[in-house]
């Protein structure tokens, strides 16, 4: 069971029912559980629209599209039906946020994907929970039947005549690429997660090619919280154009790990070395991988940044998934980018050439570069490689396996040189090999 | 009664698979899950167990074998009565998941994918499995173990090795 943490800096907005037992719906009700549905359901989907604009709230999944703005360009009239999609297929490395919201608080889940129901004119919602979370599964599963029980959900909810939702639950079985909008959507139809290309958005044509919104977990999740304390309360609780709070990983090399929630702008070296408790055992700081292993890596020098999507930007990485990772400076560079690689390589679809391609050619260079065999041409090589896999693929795979090999590249080539002189930082235990070959060849 | 006649699965499952097919707008959307609960039951997906999908949703064998070849999670062999998944991505490697996945195959001398020869446990390398913040995690068939050390991962396989004891004594 993860450990609940917590810290004074931390402002407990989407957190503030961890801990209260709040799957337990009556608990959850105590605690003005359903109040923001039912305020949907009286206020409509004018004023639900523009208290989310005004929120500023961005979406947590990584990319900080506008939330408000998301739901907005669903069409009001469709000959199809709309739906409603929740992603909580999070995989992210460095990222378990939505883990502790399904484990901690199922109902805000439940009642966002009312809210954002309402706010599109949806019958139906789905919370697609990654494979590996069955027993958050059950929990979620469990609070959709209460919430049906008590005439929340399914037919004339709240009593309201004529106006329904419905929420089905669904599992998926091991794919990381599901986490992209359209490949969740694909998978949901039950067939392989492979993406779609875009335009047309879900907004307009997405799930059974009806009007979709698909929103992470932890943006549904704060959608409750901002119907009771009103959009512009919530905004003000961030910096400028990132409303709110979000909730923070934070994980590796530091003494108190764990899912913390800050305000959006708040300083990256208050979060490791104040709120995380610093680096683990007194050690230095060698580098942070700001928001999942996608985002291009922070060095030591550079974490004097605003925990927000635009001074992330600006700084040159992304603030993601939020999942902060921290290296200490026993880390080599080169080991964590093959781990990293490694990743996107086993995780490609396989449906975009530059992106199934690219990382596998990334990965066989520098697993032959680890062991020993590398040269300069390769550190030249992956580079080139990555940057011709950058904006040629469908979804953004090929991006997110790209951008972290450039940031290790590009900010610590001098490692990558010392390395082939011998400098050698790697764990002898680890012998980096392949998951999937060869011994996977025979399993499937 | 389930709407197969003769359906390979538990009363309990294929009842569950008779409602499952009706709730989604399109009941193809029941394929992923049915792939995972069938394999839940048998230990993995079986020829059979395709075959009777591919049935309950109207499909050919072959759309359900191509799915099933995408999904990381399912097999078509069986794994270990209790199958251990040591994350080694970049949060767990950071707080020690290669020497936990190294303690691993040293104790049950097995390697990744491989099952002991009494088929209790097998063992499998996995990416990220959302336990970043408790790191390093392994994942015993569906439960979390966290915030792991190679001692406390030798207590971790002897609270299975107990519960197959108590479960009726060999694993099948």
């Amino acid at each position: 069971m993860p450990t609940l943490v917590s810290h004074p800096d931390e402002v407990k907005v989407i957190s503030r029912r961890f801990g209260t037992g709040a799957a337990d719906i009556e608990k959850y009700i105590e605690q003005d559980g359903y109040k923001a549905a039912q305020m949907a359901l009286e206020n409509g989907p004018e004023w639900i629209l523009n208290t989310m604009k005004a929120s500023g709230l961005r979406g947590r999944g990584g990319a900080g599209f506008p939330t408000g703005m998301k739901w907005s360009f669903v069409p009001k009239e469709s000959a199809k039906p709309k739906y409603v999609l929740v992603n909580g297929d999070e995989s992210e490395p460095g990222t378990c946020k939505d883990h502790v919201i399904f484990l901690h608080d199922p109902h805000a889940v439940i009642e966002g994907t009312m809210i954002a129901g309402l706010a599109i004119g949806a019958k139906m919602g789905f919370i697609y929970l990654r494979g590996e979370y069955r027993y958050l599964l059950n929990i979620v599963e469990k609070a959709v039947a209460d919430a049906y029980a008590k005439g929340f959900l399914g037919k004339n909810i709240f009593g309201k005549e004529g106006v329904d939702f419905d929420i089905i639950t669904q599992t998926g079985a091991g794919a990381y690429e599901v986490g992209e909008e359209s490949a969740l959507m694909e998978s949901l139809e039950g067939k392989r997660g492979v993406p779609r290309i875009k335009p047309p958005f879900p907004a307009v044509v997405g799930l059974y090619g009806g009007p979709t919104v698909i929103n992470n977990a932890e943006t549904i999740a704060a959608a409750p919280h901002i119907l009771l304390m009103g959009g512009e309360a919530y905004a003000k609780l961030g910096s400028e154009r990132n409303g709110g709070t979000r909730l923070f990983g934070i994980s590796g090399h530091v003494e108190r790990p764990g899912v913390y929630e800050l305000p959006m702008g708040y300083s990256m070296r208050k979060a490791i070395y104040d709120v995380a408790g610093g680096i683990k055992g007194g050690k230095k700081l060698k580098a942070v991988v700001p928001g999942g292993a996608s985002c291009p890596v922070l060095r030591a020098d550079e974490i004097d940044v605003g925990l927000d999507f635009d001074q992330m930007a600006k700084a040159g990485t992304m603030l993601g998934s939020g999942g902060i990772v921290v290296l200490d400076e026993t880390v080599s560079i080169v080991e964590f980018a093959l781990r990293t690689i490694r990743f996107y390589q086993h995780e490609s679809c396989g449906w975009c050439i530059p992106c199934r391609e690219g990382t596998d050619w990334i990965k066989k260079t520098l697993t032959r570069f680890h062991a020993g065999g590398g040269n300069k041409k390769d550190i030249d090589n992956i580079q080139y490689l990555a940057e011709n896999m950058m904006g040629r693929t469908f979804c953004p795979l090929g991006d997110a396996a790209a951008m972290p090999t450039l940031g290790f590249v590009k900010k610590f080539r001098k490692e990558f040189e010392e390395y082939l002189e011998g400098a050698r930082v790697e764990h002898p235990l680890i012998q980096i090999q392949p998951v999937g070959e060869p011994e996977l060849a025979g399993a499937h | 009664m389930s709407a197969i006649a003769e359906s390979i699965f538990t009363p309990e499952l294929a009842a569950r698979f008779d409602k499952l097919v009706t709730i989604y707008p399109l009941k193809r959307s029941a394929l992923v899950p049915m792939l995972l609960y069938a394999q839940d039951e048998i230990g993995y997906v079986s020829d059979a167990a395709v075959a009777e999908i591919a049935q309950r949703l109207d499909l050919l064998e072959l759309d359900v074998r191509n799915v099933l070849s995408y999904y990381s999670m399912l097999r078509t062999v069986p794994a270990g009565k209790y199958n251990v998944q040591v994350c080694t991505n970049i949060s767990c490697m950071l707080r020690g998941g290669f020497e936990l996945l190294q303690h691993c195959k040293d104790t049950l001398h097995i390697g990744h994918k491989g099952v002991t020869p009494d088929g209790l446990f097998s063992l499998e390398e996995v990416e990220c499995i959302g336990a970043c913040c408790w790191a390093p995690a392994v994942q015993v068939n569906y439960d979390f173990h966290e915030d792991l050390t190679p001692a406390k991962m030798d207590a971790v396989l002897d609270i299975y090795r107990a519960k197959a004891k108590t479960n009726g004594g060999e694993a099948k």
